[in-house]
């Protein structure tokens, strides 16, 4: 008897061991970890602002739940536009410098997207990570171009360029021109480049393009480069329109205590008698100037002979 | 060097070891290679390494030599542009993180699931991760510089929990492996492939090197000098979530004849989970390797001069085939 209450005693105290070994255990290689982790996934969760995700990537944390870094989508673009960043791009400077490591990207600079039609690279991702719902390539959304420079992009010079507008896959709906005021020569006018978020897919063909040797219209991250008003604002033309009708209150019309018929208008100018007569109104007479320094113009004086 | 009648198995088995080498300055293997050949005795590891190392090849080949038997790689992979292959940890951490995966990483996370569910989950350590020939080198180092112990200067804050965090159990696998789904789950991204060295290297090998060798590196300190058989032992998540899928696996190793055991204890030296062949050689039950921390690496069966152990399958009687053995 007392050796089985011994041993159950013994098992009880070396189960109570393992017990705390194993949370020591867990602690160890479980919490520590997971702290670093968390931290060092909450920094990557932005993407830098010079790497572009390829197409069908709608919100990066999404992506970041779905890609497995197969590079998939690298192996199939015909382009080698598409990058698997490494670990040494995404820590050490330069370009995928905060790009989640094993994740495809591209730089616009180097080599843009070529907006192939079929879209291999949403074809080749086997999770989804590239939304397969993006059957156009016109509707993909990889980033946003930005005019970022207006101090050297050359247009605003008022110099003729319009490459990025000319290179543009979607011209005249992403990128269209603007004319403006030149208020250097007066006489000419500004070719502005103005892009147009609704079309631009983010190819980056325009950044690629620009004549400058640090481009001046760049493709950035949608969220980065996107305001956003307030969910609050309403534009009172624009709900004016939804409902077909002014959503103002109409004035409710003054009510004046004024005697029997008398009536007021502002422009009838002000109050207004029932029978009174109006008097003429007096109009002053031309002062004509009885001498002037040139009785003739000087045309008719010069055709007299006189000066 | 005292076993006490608290120290796990585990220990004791460390503790066997480490006394026999003491007693002995013999090599491990040795009895092996004289009785059966250098080759023979390294058949299976010789075997793996072919295996490792064509894998990557096989990966390689596209980008070197523009010949696309495989594609992508170890996450996710397309053979000759129609097979999905995926790793069914990796798609389930992005499961974990929210995410539905199309049907095409599916199939491939269920091809390889059932692959290994049935040859072994941990035949994926043994014979497709490369960061086993890492570890493998660093345990053969360890062996050669005859470093017997663990480092425990971390150990002190812990001595009243009777708990060295470099000497610690082989369970922790099991918690890192809760944490990286955890961790996927709570912050909706895949976090532990910010830094699964075992990932990691294999992609950086196939699409480009960046410093990834940096964790290569430290896994091979902490395997050689500071805790032996550290990282896939004791900490690497994917081991775990594979030990996991190969519990029920068919192809097991098994000690056959272990009525011819000499107690050399090379196997227990050599094995990457030493803790695994006890209760087959040793137990009165099936001579069966039972325990699914068992990679199936073979390694046994190379270093045993008696032919002990054999790799079969699951479920083959043993009473009709030892009785041959006049067991």
């Amino acid at each position: 008897m007392n050796q089985t209450t011994d041993k159950t005693s013994q098992s009880r105290r070396r189960f109570l061991e393992k017990i705390s070994r194993a949370a020591g255990g867990a602690a160890l290689s479980g919490m520590v970890p997971a702290i670093m982790l968390g931290l060092y996934s909450q920094q990557s969760k932005s993407l830098p602002a010079d790497a572009i995700r390829p197409p069908g990537v709608n919100n990066e944390a999404d992506f970041l739940s779905a890609c497995v870094r197969c590079g998939l989508c690298v192996r199939d673009c015909p382009y080698d536009t598409l990058k698997l960043s490494s670990l040494g791009d995404s820590v050490a400077p330069g370009i995928a410098q905060g790009v989640v490591p094993g994740t495809p990207y591209f730089n616009a600079r180097d080599i843009p997207c070529e907006m192939c039609e079929d879209i291999p690279c949403v074809k080749a991702c086997p999770t989804g990570a590239l939304d397969p719902q993006l059957k156009v390539i016109d509707d993909a959304q990889m980033g946003l171009a930005v005019l970022i420079d207006h101090e050297a992009c050359i247009a605003f010079q008022g110099l003729r360029c319009e490459v990025c507008y000319n290179v543009c896959p979607v011209r005249d709906k992403a990128i269209s021109i603007e004319y403006s005021h030149n208020k250097r020569t007066a006489k000419h006018a500004l070719f502005i480049p103005v892009v147009h978020s609704t079309d631009c897919t983010g190819c980056g063909k325009c950044e690629h393009a620009c004549i400058l040797d640090e481009a001046a219209i760049k493709v950035l991250p949608v969220n980065l480069a996107k305001g956003e008003l307030g969910k609050h604002y309403r534009l009172g033309w624009k709900e004016k329109q939804k409902a077909g009708k002014s959503l103002v209150t109409p004035d409710i019309e003054h009510q004046y205590n004024l005697p029997e018929g008398t009536r007021y208008d502002y422009e009838g100018e002000g109050l207004i008698q029932p029978e009174e007569i109006v008097p003429e109104k007096i109009v002053p007479e031309k002062i004509i100037p009885e001498k002037t320094p040139f009785e003739k113009s000087a045309l008719e004086r010069l055709n007299e002979g006189r000066l | 060097m005292v076993v006490t009648k608290n120290s796990t198995a585990q220990e004791i088995v460390d503790r066997e070891i480490v006394n026999r080498e003491i007693v002995s300055q013999k090599k491990m293997g040795q009895d092996a290679i004289d009785k059966k050949g250098w080759l023979l005795a390294h058949k299976w590891l010789l075997l793996r390494r072919l295996s490792q190392v064509s894998i990557i090849f096989l990966f390689l080949a596209g980008p070197l030599f523009d010949v696309w038997l495989i594609k992508g790689n170890m996450t996710s992979s397309l053979v000759l542009n129609t097979i999905p292959l995926s790793d069914p940890f990796v798609f389930l951490q992005s499961v974990f993180a929210g995410h539905y995966p199309e049907l095409t990483a599916l199939t491939g996370a269920v091809i390889v699931g059932l692959f290994y569910f049935i040859v072994g989950g941990r035949v994926y350590c043994s014979w497709v991760c490369p960061i086993n020939i890492v570890t493998d080198t660093a345990d053969w180092l360890r062996r050669f510089l005859k470093i017997k112990k663990s480092l425990t200067f971390f150990s002190i804050s812990f001595s009243s929990l009777n708990f060295s965090p470099l000497n610690f159990s082989r369970e922790n696998r099991y918690a890192l492996l809760a944490v990286s789904f955890l961790l996927a789950s709570v912050t909706g991204m895949l976090v532990w492939e910010l830094v699964n060295p075992v990932t990691m290297i294999q992609r950086e090998i196939v699409f480009g090197m960046g410093f990834s060798w940096f964790f290569i590196v430290g896994i091979f300190i902490l395997d050689a000098f500071i805790s032996r058989r550290a990282w896939c032992g004791h900490l690497c998540p994917m081991g775990a979530f594979y030990s996991v899928l190969g519990k029920f696996s068919l192809i097991k190793v098994n000690a056959i004849n272990r009525a011819d055991c000499n107690d050399c204890m090379d196997c227990y030296a050599l094995c990457p989970e030493p803790q695994v062949i006890k209760p087959a050689l040793k137990g009165d039950d099936s001579p069966l390797i039972s325990s699914a921390n068992c990679t199936n690496c073979g390694r046994c069966i190379d270093v045993c001069a008696k032919d002990v152990f054999a790799i079969n399958h699951r479920y083959i009687n043993f009473k009709t085939i030892t009785s041959r053995y006049n067991y």
